[in-house]
């Protein structure tokens, strides 16, 4: 067996175009700190300016970067290259359960389509000309809205999700944990019409608890949590009589 | 396309609770058949139980009564972390219900042989 290159990295980068996809090898300057995404901004600087790849804020903020790396979905800026190495090996490829573009930039467009068939935007209580209504910081409903208002619409948990994978209408990990957000607002008006939009045969009863969103989620967050809110939610609402669920 | 990794407990969980299922639905029917040999057939169901006292047949039947207690704790905790507000403590309860199939099917296999 070979020793590992201390001075190399040897990665595989899963390389798609209109005619299909290859594993394409690079050989990349290994440093003592080293991300996914220098990794591939190295190869497009210095091997192939043809590698096609998103990213923006580079900081872990704007959650366009993530890829699969060594078959798990991640966020390249903050992915260490050495907690992820295989040997001196590393296998990076286009995020899952989203079509691809080219190379590692897939289209999200399905993905933030069903952030508005969740219904997860705000309906307006009141006007401008009224009050600003009191939100208690410290209440239990906030406590719940607030669980999952940090989410960067990376779509890593979108892409660790099995459900997505079997049943591409189903909604996904990120959509319902914004609709569970807006769903706890105080200042959400109509909590009927985003039960209804989770509901159906694409909604969060698909959802079979293996867990895989939290345990992706590079943020920390819980979308189980905020799915099996919306069942509990679903559920008394049907058992009131109110949902088509 | 590439699959993610699964080696985080809930998924685990998750495919235990489906296979578990799965191989009670195949059993069961067994189950009833021979159960009603006591009403159609006692010869039958006499040769049946001598053969059950065979050691092999004893841990094929631990491994249903595991199946089955893991399939009802699993389940449990599926209720439970769906309809009560739960925490993150839902890793330990899916713990919990293996440990708890493991008692009870392994003291079912002790009295048993």
């Amino acid at each position: 067996m070979t020793k590992p290159d201390p001075l190399h990295l040897d990665v595989t980068i899963r390389r798609s175009d209109h005619d299909g996809s290859r594993d394409a090898h690079f050989q990349v300057p290994a440093r003592d700190n080293q991300t996914i995404l220098d990794v591939v901004s190295w190869i497009q600087q210095y091997a192939d300016p043809t590698l096609s790849y998103r990213f923006a804020c580079r900081v872990g903020m704007c959650g366009s970067c993530a890829m699969m790396v060594n078959g798990e979905p991640r966020w390249a800026c903050r992915t260490h290259v050495k907690k992820v190495l295989n040997g001196s090996k590393v296998h990076i490829a286009p995020l899952r359960n989203l079509p691809v573009i080219k190379d590692l930039v897939v289209d999200m467009d399905p993905f933030f389509d069903k952030w508005g068939q969740a219904e997860g935007r705000h309906h307006p209580t009141q006007t401008r000309d009224d009050p600003v209504p009191r939100i208690d910081p410290e209440g239990a409903q906030r406590a719940e809205a607030n669980a999952g208002i940090e989410c960067i619409n990376c779509s890593v948990c979108y892409a660790a999700c099995d459900t997505v994978a079997g049943n591409p209408e189903y909604l996904g990990p990120a959509a319902l944990q914004r609709a569970w957000t807006v769903f706890n607002d105080g200042k959400n008006a109509d909590r009927q019409a985003i039960l209804d939009a989770v509901s159906g045969s694409s909604g969060c009863h698909n959802c079979h608890s293996m867990g895989s969103c939290t345990h992706y989620c590079p943020n920390d967050l819980n979308p189980m949590q905020a799915i099996t809110g919306l069942k509990r939610e679903t559920v008394k609402a049907f058992i009131r009589g109110k949902s088509n669920a | 396309m590439m699959r993610p990794s699964k080696s985080h407990p809930l998924w685990f969980a998750f495919v235990v609770h489906r296979l578990s299922g799965i191989t009670l639905a195949l059993f069961l029917p067994a189950h009833f058949w021979i159960m009603s040999l006591a009403l159609t057939n006692a010869d039958q169901l006499d040769r049946f139980l001598t053969f059950a006292d065979n050691p092999l047949v004893k841990i094929v039947e631990f491994c249903l009564v595991f199946l089955l207690s893991i399939h009802i704790f699993g389940g449990l905790r599926l209720l439970a972390m769906e309809f009560l507000p739960w925490s993150n403590a839902q890793k330990s309860l899916a713990a919990a219900a293996v440990g708890l199939s493991l008692f009870i099917s392994g003291t079912f296999f002790l009295q048993a042989i």
